[in-house]
């Protein structure tokens, strides 16, 4: 009889997406920060992009049910700020799928010392930093809004944080 | 003596964060243009998210769960200063009060990331780095309005004289600051006061606008002791007025 690993556990949750952002896995927005497997029961940890993010819910709601379809008994989901969330922790496949998505992948926050790095962000379309910011905040917590100039276009970015 | 001082803290932080958060939704639909529309309604968000966050640390703590907190507690047992609670009024009431209670926040929030309380330093550190947004959003619109036109310098200064009496209610000191500062918690709301101090005054310095004389303001007081005015009374019937009506409503 096969017993569950932690492997499959992340393997399961790539099929999990952002609610908001559905090109973008749970695994590869950052959000997830432990995994522990007990036989056939799983204890997840996760962490929220923003602390008011209100799909937190649907995306607890969406990995109890895939777990449990791959056959966990049990799925306990604790959210805490242990290992708190930061842009930088989207993977470089999610940072691609953010572009084709249309959305600008956020700088390195890291290496974000003044928000006026918003103020020329390239453009996911042109790759032009001809571009001016429009608002900071967006249709969701974690976008901001930004007009391109060559494009003619207004475009998204995933904000640094 | 120690968690009656952290619970006290934690209380009136995330009292502001809900009451202000509740304030800035009411902008939801009516923001004099549409990205303010939408910044407001973000702020409110993130606001209301981090008081809901606060209740949390506050149950963990053994006080009742953060809806019951949140929405079935009476106006006398809420310990937000005055200024969250004043209506909206005009946009320029509203964004001097964004300005002159985010740029404390802000710093409160700087603080608390070295807590002794290590729940509060984690949460304090996620939500320093959001709240980057609400003063970056507030400070760009105080410059841009504080040197544009004769109306819009007037209505942010008059909005700032009204303004600050109540922003100085935010460091109403509470009985336990000796405490908080002893045990590591928080450095207290007099160092907190003077760094929010310096912070309005370098910014209105790049605007046309006048500090008024810190001396001669009398601060309003009694918020944090749950003596109110009678605004907050109708926002919280306002605000729970679903549950009150269903209290088994889901959605």
């Amino acid at each position: 009889m096969n017993t569950m690993t932690q492997r499959d556990i992340y393997h399961w949750l790539e099929t999990v997406k952002d609610p908001e952002i559905p090109v973008l896995s749970l695994v590869d927005l950052g959000v997830i920060t432990g995994v522990t497997v007990d036989n056939d029961r799983v204890a997840v940890e996760m962490t929220p992009t923003f602390v008011g993010c209100p799909a937190l819910d649907m995306m607890k709601h969406e990995i109890t049910e895939v777990l449990t379809q791959h056959g966990a008994k049990a799925v306990t989901i604790t959210v805490n700020f242990r290992d708190p969330w930061s842009s930088d922790k989207i993977s470089e496949k999610g940072r691609a799928a953010l572009k084709q998505f249309g959305l600008a992948p956020p700088p390195q926050a890291q290496l974000v010392t003044d928000l006026e790095v918003l103020e020329h962000v390239p453009c996911p379309r042109c790759e032009g930093t001809h571009t001016a910011l429009k608002n900071t905040f967006g249709p969701t917590l974690c976008r901001s809004i930004h007009y391109c100039y060559d494009c003619k276009e207004a475009f998204e970015q995933f904000k640094p944080l | 003596m120690e968690n009656e001082a952290l619970i006290e803290l934690l209380y009136k932080m995330a009292d502001d964060q809900l009451i202000l958060g509740h304030r800035n939704s009411e902008w939801t639909g009516f923001g004099p243009l549409l990205e303010e529309d939408i910044a407001f309604s973000s702020m409110a968000q993130d606001k209301v998210g981090h008081s809901q966050a606060l209740y949390t640390l506050l149950h963990s703590l053994g006080e009742q769960a953060p809806d019951t907190i949140a929405f079935l507690r009476s106006a006398e047992k809420f310990h937000n200063c005055i200024l969250v609670e004043l209506p909206n009024g005009e946009y320029d009431f509203s964004l001097v009060r964004h300005f002159l209670y985010d740029t404390a926040e802000m710093i409160r929030f700087e603080m608390l990331r070295d807590s002794s309380f290590v729940p509060l330093a984690q949460l304090a550190r996620k939500i320093h780095g959001e709240l980057r947004y609400h003063t970056l959003h507030a400070n760009t619109w105080i410059k841009q309005l504080g040197s544009a036109t004769e109306e819009s310098i007037s209505r942010l200064q008059h909005a700032m004289s009204f303004a600050l009496p109540y922003a100085l209610g935010i460091f109403e000191a509470s009985p336990y600051e000796q405490t908080l500062i002893d045990t590591g918690v928080f450095a207290g709301e007099r160092q907190l006061q003077e760094r929010w101090m310096a912070k309005v005054a370098e910014v209105l310095a790049s605007t046309q606008l006048q500090l008024p004389e810190w001396s001669l303001q009398q601060a309003v007081l009694g918020g944090r002791g749950g003596r109110h005015s009678e605004h907050l009374a109708p926002l919280l019937n306002e605000m729970s007025e679903v549950l009150r009506i269903d209290p088994s409503a889901t959605w």
